[in-house]
């Protein structure tokens, strides 16, 4: 379909299209907690990914995240956050993950959401972006914002996420979205 | 994998007048995950932006803000509040300026935990916010209402502001 050029968005019809966002697949984790979260044989018929969660896990410790189980130091961010009380901005280069989110050990869950852009072209590196933050009632609550890079030219088939130390515990629960364009 | 498509329009809201509360009622529990999209323009100077959830009026919110100004960067916390902020604009009645919010309520419809709120924010002509707000009630999210002012009492949402309910299910 060719786009219109200098539509007035008030003579649209309807809405979003609910079929350019589907569900891929889901992971809750269950009573024994799981020491990660991982979505695999993810198909390359999108454009984009996104990934929603909401955990616990038993440290305070970062929730981190790799792609198709690289382990090298192929991966970067730079990052703003806020905890409450000033406002900082730092850099992880290199790296050998992604930093997805803070951890939270109590009742009050930490949050993400993730958009990986372009994941399946083989020509070039992988950017994402990332919102997440723990929110606690008090001292110990961070706000985040990430830009990653993963510097391969794969398509993006597998996704695990992880605790840097702990395990994820239960109701963790992470959600794969594919996005057409 | 299991594939389905979602992200679906629950409702929309398009002031009519200035007002005090948008709401959303009876909302279903069948979502992973809702977001409300917000275009709001204030109708007062001063307003900022307010959440509460099934009508909860007790002090079971807090949320932590991250805040660029154009100049400099900044965070806060409000902690046991009666309702959660979400943003803060302060440029008075000029229509040419409006607000953006998409707030993301996460697992909004689970029992066993606390409810974390994500929101990003932004006025061009003021600022742009990241916020992550907490619900301490493991109570399934049914309502949802924002206001422009903590009262919630006064009408400072602006005259043509929308503000639009999707819904998320995750496979």
């Amino acid at each position: 379909m060719a786009p219109i050029l200098g539509i007035i968005a008030s003579s649209i019809s309807g809405s979003i299209s609910s079929n350019s966002f589907e569900s891929i697949a889901t992971v809750t984790v269950g009573s024994g907690g799981a020491s990660y979260a991982e979505f695999t044989s993810i198909p390359s018929t999108y454009t984009h990914l996104q990934v929603r969660g909401m955990l616990k896990n038993s440290s305070n410790d970062g929730i981190l995240m790799r792609l198709n189980s690289d382990t090298g130091s192929n991966y970067s961010a730079h990052y703003l956050y806020g905890n409450g009380t000033s406002a900082f901005g730092d850099n992880s280069v290199p790296t050998s993950y992604f930093y997805l989110a803070s951890g939270s050990t109590s009742v009050q869950p930490s949050a993400f959401v993730m958009d990986l852009l372009d994941y399946a072209n083989v020509n070039k590196y992988k950017t994402g972006r990332i919102l997440s933050g723990t929110e606690v009632n008090g001292s110990g609550s961070y706000v985040w914002l990430f830009s990653g890079n993963w510097r391969n030219t794969a398509a993006v088939s597998t996704i695990r996420i992880y605790p840097n130390a702990g395990t994820l515990q239960q109701y963790s629960h992470f959600a794969l979205y594919g996005i057409k364009s | 994998m299991a594939a389905g498509s979602t992200y679906t329009p629950i409702a929309t809201t398009t002031l009519s007048s200035d007002s005090n509360t948008v709401g959303f009622n009876t909302i279903s529990g069948s979502y992973t995950d809702l977001i409300v999209v917000c275009n709001i323009k204030s109708a007062s100077n001063g307003m900022e932006l307010y959440m509460r959830l099934n009508s909860d009026t007790g002090t079971n919110y807090s949320r932590t803000i991250l805040t660029g100004n154009g100049t400099s960067a900044s965070s806060a916390r409000n902690s046991n509040s009666t309702s959660m902020r979400l943003a803060y604009e302060t440029t008075g009645t000029d229509s040419g300026n409006w607000s953006t919010l998409f707030i993301h309520l996460m697992n909004y419809s689970n029992s066993t935990t606390y409810k974390t709120v994500l929101c990003r924010a932004g006025d061009a002509a003021k600022e742009l916010s990241e916020n992550v707000g907490l619900w301490r009630s493991t109570s399934a999210i049914t309502d949802i209402s924002i206001s422009g002012v903590n009262s919630f009492n006064a009408p400072y949402l602006g005259t043509g502001s929308t503000f639009t309910l999707y819904g998320i299910t995750a496979a």
